[in-house]
């Protein structure tokens, strides 16, 4: 039976925004994924930063994304280095391009698949990790699970 | 201008390397100043003379080493960008002060002491930043586990395996063994090697560096004061830093187009440290390759060309990085992996023994050894020593 990959542990992570960063999280409470785009020559970004690094442009849109996406790299984190890792392992953290949105790749989690299915070049789609603290965090699973 | 055959590092002085914790008592600047002291009696030089520090990584307090060591006036103190990557480039910044007339006897140093933070975990220091949100969230808690990212699209797009690591590991161990400072100089069989727990897969125990206590010190000064002093000076032929801003932030951003993911972001510091120098990659003897993970050796291999790109794994297969026989020897004193972590700065000492032809593992005839730092966040840097 392969071990099913888990949920990075909440208390990894306090979740802090600034303006910039502060619509994709936002849209995520709403169970939306976003990514920015430059509203002057189209081209996605992440993470959102104050310039488009193309045209120097400060205006963004926010479209909603399908969720879909492509398995670029990932890992299997199986050794706690630090307490809080101690009841999530193994865990998979993972880098994910939107399919929707050329340019803009995601860092985040594999969750809830067997470890053994897991393989870059994967569709991936996105699930929504509810906190408790009223955090959503964007996560991924294998498409065909 | 250039810097490149204008300095010379005459004096280098390093302290026991300690395994994480057990440099205490002593303080890390204490730790800083015995290599520093270590460093003036080396070059024959005194205290006073001093009048410049070049570092990186964050550095050290200039007035503290100033008042606890009795250096009566500095005329240049100034550090690299970034983290370990600017390991190498902080003698070339020292270089640069001394050609420029800023300063004559520049002390480059690099240090650190893990016993309030393992780098294991050291993303749990960083204070909670806006655009690193992504990676926190992700359970991104060491370089580890970023780096085990990079290894395994290496390894996909390239054929990169786990054999490659472990020739890095055991090629790398091999030299440890017969060096007297290396910390770990057990033997490292590849059995072992493939029976050690996985950390963050790809990335087993022995893919990754020491975590260790200790500090480095090396004095820069121009090549005609080099001449009159008591140790062969060690010529710094050339020395480069920076990136591509699609390597940026590298590991805590991932956005690196795929031609740069693969690499180990010293493209553009390698071509320039051969433009810098003249020299090729087949002119060097011996390298001191950043090593904090197995798989960044290999990206770097390639990236300062002695083969090409997604070539690394089969290259270090070959023998080419082993002591014995190899065609470019490489970490010749354990390397951080076996020897000791001290942030990059222990690859400067050991391509400075190797240029003056007393290393513990003398490569025979080396007379031009590279050094490196990073890869990291931009600056990587890398140096040229020669005789
Ligand atoms: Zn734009």
């Amino acid at each position: 039976m392969a071990a099913i990959a888990q949920f990075p542990a909440e208390s990894l992570f306090t979740l802090c925004t600034d303006a910039w960063t502060q619509p994709w999280w936002d849209a995520a409470r709403e169970h939306r994924l976003t990514a920015p785009c430059c509203e002057d020559c189209g081209r996605f970004r992440m993470p959102p930063t104050p310039f488009c690094p193309h045209c120097r442009s400060q205006r963004l849109r926010w479209p909603t994304l399908s969720g879909r996406g492509t398995l670029f790299s990932y890992t299997v984190v199986t050794r706690a280095v630090i307490p809080a890792m101690e009841n999530c392992i193994p865990y998979v953290p993972a880098l994910v391009d939107l399919d929707d949105a050329p340019g803009a790749r995601l860092t985040t989690a594999i969750v809830g698949v067997p470890i053994d299915a897991i393989a870059i070049g994967a569709a991936v789609t996105v699930v929504f990790e509810d906190r408790s603290d009223g955090v959503v965090v964007p996560r991924f699973t294998l498409a065909t699970a | 201008m250039s810097i490149a055959g204008r300095t010379a590092i005459v004096g280098v002085g390093s302290t026991p390397y300690y395994k994480r914790g057990r440099s205490a008592p002593q303080t890390l600047p204490e730790l800083v100043c015995k290599a520093i002291i270590a460093a003036v009696e080396d070059a024959g030089l005194s205290m006073t003379d001093i009048d410049g520090f070049a570092s990186y990584s964050g550095g050290f307090d200039t007035p503290y080493l100033m008042e606890t060591l009795g250096i009566p006036e500095v005329r240049f103190t100034s550090m690299l960008t970034g983290s370990g990557g600017g390991s190498a480039g902080a003698v070339g910044l020292a270089s640069a002060a001394i050609v420029a007339g800023l300063a004559d006897v520049v002390v480059v140093i690099g240090g650190v002491q893990q016993a309030l933070q393992r780098f294991g975990s050291v993303t749990q220091s960083y204070e909670s930043l806006p655009e690193n949100a992504w990676y926190e969230a992700a359970g991104l808690v060491g370089p580890g586990h970023m780096f085990a990212l990079l290894a395994r699209r290496h390894m996909h797009r390239y054929g990169t395996t786990r054999e490659h690591f472990a020739e890095v590991a055991i090629s790398t161990r091999l030299n440890a063994m017969s060096h007297p400072d290396a910390l770990i100089r057990k033997p490292l069989t590849r059995e072992d090697y493939f029976a050690a727990p996985m950390l963050s897969d790809p990335l087993c125990l022995f893919d990754f560096c020491l975590e260790s206590d200790g500090a480095i010190a090396v004095i820069v000064t121009s090549i005609e004061r080099a001449r009159d002093l008591r140790r062969k000076p060690v010529v710094v032929r050339g020395c480069t830093q920076g990136g591509e801003a699609g390597w940026g932030r590298s590991l805590y951003w991932m956005n690196m187009p795929e031609d740069q993911f693969l690499t180990s972001g010293n493209r553009s510091v390698a071509r320039d440290l051969w433009r810098q120098t003249g020299l090729q990659p087949s002119d060097i003897d011996v390298a001191q390759i950043y090593d904090h993970f197995t798989p960044m050796v290999i990206a770097q291999l390639e990236d300062f060309g002695f083969c090409g790109p997604g070539e690394g794994g089969p290259f270090v297969a070959s023998g080419a990085i082993r002591f014995d026989g190899g065609s470019l020897p490489v970490n010749t004193d354990g390397g951080q992996l076996s020897g000791g972590y001290i942030w990059g700065m222990s690859h400067i000492r050991e391509g400075v023994a190797q240029i003056r032809g007393d290393a513990a593992n003398q490569v025979s005839g080396a007379r031009l050894a590279l050094v490196t730092g990073g890869p990291s966040s931009i600056p990587m840097s890398a140096l040229v020593l020669g005789d």
